[in-house]
């Protein structure tokens, strides 16, 4: 009876949101795999199975391994980065002002800092885009090309060069988590007890010494989630870069990514079979990196 | 740490995971929008075509009382000429028909799980980035045959039947698979567009020849305008055509049918070599990189601005820029400078083309109004005020007279008397081939920026051409002309 209780008290907060995680999550996803193994186009209303034809066909693809190659740079970059960066501004502006009467202080500033760092997260994706496709024109009418045309230098086409582009859209991603990061990692080393600072600073050591042996490792678990996260969204990155570079990943396909890749196979180019065993392969691409992550990393828990 | 009877975090994931598997195919059945899986073998021609019934007033016997369901892209033309226009016309004609008009830029996203569902549509304008796949679209029997509007009488003219109203291009065009199934309504006059005020300011003659063309670019060098651009983004396909009709206008026509046809090496042949190596050295002299980072608006602005002469593109232009044009601006077109000193084509060659796609659905609750409503279209009435609408010229013939032509329809009209016999054909691998097409717009930037060569260019191209060939999920047009 109390069985009853408890598993019907649990079903009855479940049902609704199990019934819509089904319909919109997890159906797609079952229906992708299924449309991968078929040559659907998107209007047959039949399916026409062609075993693992689009798997092996995706192996020979050079676009698909270029596209492989872009995540591998933006899984790289991408998470240490951003996290070595908002590490540093959390860190700035919650203990950075060492000690000052009760427990530690950010930086002079740091409330107004904050909100700084964390505008670029308030922004919509698309916004972001459109901005720096401003910031980046290559003509005298760009942000950073009309200062360097007014300093007497060459402008830089950073989104028309090959070997640029990408890296230049790496930059505004990492921009943009920068922020969300910093918030996250400020709750963090809020969770921790005042005193271990107090205690450290006491015995003599400096902030780079409380940084490294007190925060960090305390800060662990956070990292590892942001870690998790900012990977996946090095699989994903489809709004920038169809804003910033275009459908085809311009200039010569060194920004495209799966995601953009897949959206224009399956609805420019009809073939909805061929983009779905991309689907496919990324999803296993995303959840064997975030299981490796969480595996690698694992240790055991520090009980505060 | 857990008291008995607690539920663990873990096991409640647990267990959630499990009810999701469980719910997984129970919910399919709910989701099965996009692939409901056991229905029939596709209907390879339209159930039972219209034919043309004797009553010249209602040829298609169309159901006076039937709704009629209209979708347009309002892209550049807007929607007005659809909504205030031709289904008030309808309206006007069976008067008990309600009109349900529906205008939308992203054709495809709204309208393929309709047409994968059956409930579509009767007309569509198919247009824009997200257009439908037609060619897909007629394997399943989803566009209704045109044949009988083709054969039907005029509005205006009941001794004249509609294919004799209008440009002979819409019938080559209207084919997919050998059956008319798609309406081509507008035309347009495409090849480099210019200031003419400007030329007249400076006293500068348009170039007949590619060196009469380089010496323009050294004197409007002089005076710190670039001889010619094209948008990089968004818009590098309109040099993709400027490279093909120049293809066209050194070798013939053929050149492009043979590359619509992926005839084997069509891509290497020596005009195309010739039209990519003479655009790349103009590019290369008189060209400026920062257009490779602009798009077609920020380009067409500056050239509002004077800052460039010649830029590739269709007569729609003088419309779309139409808010921003000053005063001191007047359109014109100006013929691709001879080549080289044999150009099959002669000076004045231009490429005139028809386009925007409007299809009848086969499968919709209304076809023969779907039918009656193009015929609509395609009369003198309803030509005439899609030009006033949209400054833009229709396929039908003499739709445009007594109308007060803009100076740049002007020119294009008069562009297209001087070309005579010369018109260059359309590229239509454009529509069939569209992967084809988008790897040609990417791979002319690479080009163009000096990347590539232009031999490289061409196999690149003809690598790709010979991939979608072969490439057994694609289906294949031809073109005999």
């Amino acid at each position: 009876m109390q069985r009853l209780r408890k598993y019907g008290f649990v079903a009855g907060f479940l049902a609704v949101p199990v019934a819509l995680y089904s319909v919109f999550v997890i159906s797609p996803y079952i229906q992708a795999f299924q449309i991968s193994l078929t040559d659907w186009n998107g209007y047959k209303s039949r399916l026409h199975y062609v075993g693992f034809d689009n798997f092996t066909r995706l192996f020979g693809d050079e676009v698909f391994w270029r596209a492989l190659r872009n995540h591998g740079i933006l899984l790289l970059v991408l998470p240490l980065v951003t996290v070595v960066i908002a590490l540093f501004f959390a860190f700035l502006l919650n203990l950075g002002g060492g000690s000052r009467g009760a427990g530690m202080k950010g930086i002079w500033g740091s409330k107004f800092y904050r909100v700084v760092f964390f505008f670029p997260q308030v922004l919509a994706v698309a916004v972001v885009g459109v901005l720096f496709k401003a910031v980046y024109r290559p003509d005298e009418s760009g942000v950073i090309n009309g200062a360097l045309i007014k300093l007497g230098f060459d402008p830089v086409g950073w989104l028309i060069e090959p070997n640029l582009a990408l890296w230049a859209i790496l930059a505004v991603m990492i921009w943009q988590a920068v922020g969300f990061y910093v918030v996250l990692f400020s709750a963090g080393m809020a969770a921790i007890p005042k005193d271990y600072f107090e205690a450290a600073a006491l015995d003599g050591a400096g902030r780079v010494r409380l940084f490294f042996s007190i925060t960090l490792p305390l800060l662990r678990d956070t990292i590892q989630v942001g870690w998790v996260y900012l990977g996946i969204a090095a699989f994903d990155g489809f709004a920038l870069i169809l804003v910033l570079a275009g459908d085809k990943g311009e200039p010569d396909g060194a920004t495209t990514v799966l995601p953009v890749e897949i959206w224009k196979t399956a609805f420019t180019y009809s073939k909805v079979g061929y983009a779905s065993a991309m689907g496919v392969v990324l999803f296993f691409l995303t959840v064997t990196f975030a299981v490796l992550t969480l595996r690698t990393t694992r240790r055991e828990r520090i009980e505060l | 740490m857990t008291h008995p009877g607690e539920i663990t975090r873990r096991q409640l994931l647990r267990r959630i995971g499990l009810t999701a598997f469980v719910a997984g195919p129970g919910a399919g059945l709910l989701s099965a929008c996009a692939t409901s899986g056991a229905g029939d073998e596709p209907a390879a021609t339209p159930t039972g075509s219209i034919g043309v019934s004797a009553d010249p007033k209602n040829p298609f016997g169309v159901d006076a009382k039937k709704p009629l369901e209209v979708t347009i892209f309002s892209g550049g033309y807007g929607d007005a000429y659809a909504k205030d226009l031709h289904e008030e016309m309808y309206k006007k004609r069976f008067p008990g028909a309600t009109v349900k008009h529906n205008a939308t830029q992203q054709i495809g996203t709204q309208l393929r799980p309709r047409f994968v569902s059956g409930d579509v549509p009767d007309v569509v304008n198919n247009s824009g980035p997200e257009a439908l796949d037609l060619a897909a679209m007629a394997t399943e029997g989803q566009l209704a045959d045109l044949t009988a509007l083709f054969d039907a009488p005029s509005l205006d003219d009941p001794a004249k039947k509609v294919r004799d109203t209008v440009t002979p291009a819409v019938l080559d065009n209207a084919k997919i698979d050998d059956k008319n199934l798609v309406l081509n309504y507008t035309v347009s006059h495409r090849a480099l567009w210019y200031n003419a005020k400007l030329f007249a300011d400076k006293g500068w003659t348009l170039p007949k020849t590619w060196a009469e063309f380089k010496a323009l670019g050294e004197t409007a060098k002089q005076e710190g305008i670039l001889l010619f651009a094209y948008p990089g983004q968004k818009g590098p396909y309109y040099q993709l055509w400027n490279a093909l009709y120049t293809a066209a206008k050194i070798g013939g026509n053929q050149v492009i049918i043979d590359i619509d046809n992926l005839v084997d090496n069509a891509w290497n042949a020596e005009p195309m070599k010739q039209s990519v190596t003479a655009w790349v050295e103009i590019q290369t002299l008189y060209g400026d990189k920062a257009y490779f980072g602009l798009d077609h608006t920020q380009t067409q602005v500056k050239q509002l601005q004077n800052k460039l002469l010649f830029y590739p593109v269709g007569s729609w232009i003088e419309n779309e820029m139409a808010k921003d044009k000053p005063k001191d601006f007047e359109y014109a077109i100006a013929p691709v400078p001879d080549v080289t000193a044999a150009d099959k084509m002669p000076y004045g060659a231009i490429q005139v083309g028809v386009g925007e796609n409007f299809f009848v659905s086969a499968k919709g609750k209304n076809p023969q109004g779907g039918l009656e409503y193009l015929r609509i279209m395609l009369s003198k009435e309803g030509a005439k005020g899609f030009t006033e609408k949209t400054l833009n010229l229709t396929v039908v013939n003499g739709a445009a007279e007594g109308l007060d032509l803009t100076p740049g329809l002007k020119s294009a009209a008069k562009a297209q008397d001087t070309a005579g016999q010369n018109i260059i054909t359309d590229a239509r691998f454009e529509g069939w081939y569209k992967e084809l097409f988008d790897y040609g717009t990417q791979q002319i930037n690479v080009v163009m920026a000096g990347r590539i060569t232009p031999e490289k260019f061409c196999q690149n191209m003809q690598k790709k051409a010979d991939a979608i060939k072969k490439d057994p999920s694609v289906s294949k047009q031809t073109r005999g002309q």
